[in-house]
């Protein structure tokens, strides 16, 4: 039952050889039983899940359901959910119950997916291991001694050791992909503007965007789909009709130009990570797509930009937490700057402080120019390396990230190298594009993951580029050990 | 670019932001070493390049000016402890 896919679920469930209920309940069990070890799950939903689900059921009865009608997932603890506390994996928000539901949520209660609860990420998804969270590391289930990436690691964690068919996340400069990649599943983080950011607590808001993690592309692609789509109430949401994403899987690839940026392949990668992302481009060739080696000149540049950008926007951003109106209030402050600063000061964790500390900085008088300024010009030259590669190839593939997961504790004491993990996923975000991760296969048992990079609202290509993919490969169907009862 | 304990001290203050004396000296060693990578920008001659503050340059879309909401005070404010006849408690700022 975990391992099937959302299309054999949905099958049992409107031949009714399973109800929701069940299918919930059954999901909910393996979370009791696996998660205590894993830690990827914050708040459990079972009261509330086990109604919606009995809502589906109705709604299957009566023979209006969908393709996501009476579906188990869990939600990422940075989107909002009426009436469940929703942290953000912080202290901060440890009291919090959210008043309303974000878009993404509300979108995908409509299509009839029944929540399931929480999933642990790092604080305000700041970090590349899921360390950082106030509710204690999540453990990547491929090893229960390394980490499952971050900042959406309890989503990759969870949906690898099949404690939920599909989960949400978000990505500001990886947080999908790499966490993905790490955990050997699929995930995707749409273009900039696709998925309404209303009710995503916010980190960088020119960065942030919300995706769908699940055990293969289809199946993302259902979620991904359900997600979409233009939200008023977000004003960086894109105005356009949300594209079929569903359709076009299965289409030939053939004619396909696969492009291998070479700054992305230098001696640097890890011969071991070189040869598995041969392996699959070589196999993504097999299907007919051709190979073309391109040049991403500035894309060096993206970690330093993008440490400067992130910063500044996570400094504005968590001003509005001020111990007043919500969240974490320290004890008996002696004026309002002591509430301020103590409330701050208690609730955020070290990694939210440095990155607040360092937009503080590049923001502050004098310095403008020289940082916030210059990386938004770094930004527009690293986007417009893009745009001239799509003009050559239709898809870029590389490496998702630089290794396999980490020992947990390796690199929570140097900051600039747990960033460096994010090398080859924070240009996407920088340029605002499409980028998803395949597992490949293995390194040391650890799975690798293949980055794979669309044009401006290509997901429907790039969806079906990984879903071919998964039609030669069986990487995706794996699952860690441990986690097969 | 060295970030000393006095920065960090000041830039902490800007963010109201309260942080151990203990641990300033290595908020200065992390953030000096944070901007060390960020300085590898200065490699690139940006003359003349526009900023890019939005992925897609799209400008903010404006709505017409009407009221979409209801008052939902009691429910936004069952979030914060200290609420008396609908207002926000904070320590007194005028004597």
């Amino acid at each position: 039952m975990y391992n099937k896919s959302l299309k054999q679920l949905s099958t049992s469930l409107q031949n009714k050889d399973i109800s929701s209920v069940e299918l919930s309940q059954y999901f909910l069990d393996r979370i009791k039983r696996y998660d205590g070890e894993l830690n990827s799950v914050i708040t459990l939903n079972e009261e509330a899940a086990l109604q919606a689900a009995a809502q589906a059921d109705k709604i299957i009865h009566a023979g209006n359901a969908g393709p996501l009608t009476g579906i188990p997932l869990l939600h990422k603890d940075i989107f909002c959910t009426e009436g469940l506390r929703t942290s953000c994996g912080s202290k901060m928000l440890d009291n919090f119950i959210a008043p309303y539901s974000a878009t993404a949520v509300n979108k995908l209660t409509q299509a009839g997916t029944v929540m399931l609860g929480k999933t642990n990420m790092d604080e305000f998804a700041m970090g590349s291991s899921n360390e950082t969270s106030f509710y204690g590391a999540v453990k990547n289930p491929w090893d229960l001694q390394t980490v499952p990436g971050g900042s959406s690691g309890g989503s990759a964690a969870a949906v690898a050791a099949r404690l939920a068919p599909l989960a949400s996340g978000t990505d500001t400069g990886g947080s999908i992909r790499q966490p993905a990649a790490f955990c050997g599943i699929t995930g995707i983080k749409p273009t900039y503007g696709s998925v309404s950011r209303y009710g995503m607590i916010a980190f960088a808001s020119s960065l942030d965007q919300a995706g769908a993690m699940a055990k293969s592309a289809e199946d993302a692609a259902y979620m991904l789909q359900a997600m979409s789509g233009f939200d008023e109430k977000d004003s960086t949401s894109v105005d356009r009709p949300v594209a079929d994403l569903v359709s076009g899987l299965g289409d030939s690839i053939k004619g396909l130009t696969v492009g291998l940026p070479k700054e992305f392949f230098g001696a640097e990668l890890d011969a071991d990570m070189r040869d598995k992302v041969e392996a699959a481009v070589d196999t993504i060739k097999s299907a007919g797509a051709s190979i073309k080696e391109i040049s991403l000149p500035n894309i060096n540049l993206s970690v330093p930009a993008y440490y400067v950008v992130a910063p500044a926007e996570c400094s504005a951003n968590l001003s509005r937490f001020d111990g007043v109106r919500f969240g974490h209030r320290c004890d008996s402050p002696k004026d309002l700057e002591d509430l301020y600063k103590r409330s701050r000061g208690e609730g955020f964790g070290d990694e939210v402080k440095r990155r607040i500390m360092m937009g503080a900085y590049v923001l502050s008088a004098g310095y403008y120019d020289a940082y916030y300024k210059k990386a938004q010009q770094v930004r527009r030259l690293i986007k417009q390396d893009f745009v001239n590669a799509f003009k050559e190839v239709d898809i870029i593939a590389s490496a998702t990230a630089p290794s396999v997961a980490f020992t947990a504790g390796d690199k929570t004491d140097d900051p600039v190298s747990m960033y460096l993990s994010d090398i080859f996923t924070i240009g996407v975000n920088l340029a605002g594009l499409p980028g998803m991760s395949v597992p490949c296969g293995y390194i040391n048992k650890m799975p690798v993951g293949l980055q794979l990079i669309g044009n401006y609202y290509d997901e429907s290509r790039l969806l079906n580029v990984a879903h071919q993919y998964q039609q030669l490969t069986d990487w995706h169907t794996h699952v860690p050990t441990g986690f097969e009862e | 670019m060295s970030i000393q304990s006095e920065d960090v001290l000041k830039i902490a203050h800007l963010a109201r932001l309260g942080i151990d004396e203990d641990q300033v000296a290595s908020y200065a060693s992390d953030l000096s070493k944070i901007m060390g990578m960020v300085e590898q920008m200065n490699q690139t001659d940006t003359t003349g390049i526009e900023p890019m503050a939005h992925p897609l340059d799209q400008m903010q879309r404006l709505r017409s000016d009407r009221v979409t909401e209801g008052n939902e005070r009691e429910l936004l404010q069952q979030n914060s402890a200290h609420v008396e006849d609908g207002l926000f408690l904070v320590p007194r700022v005028i004597d």
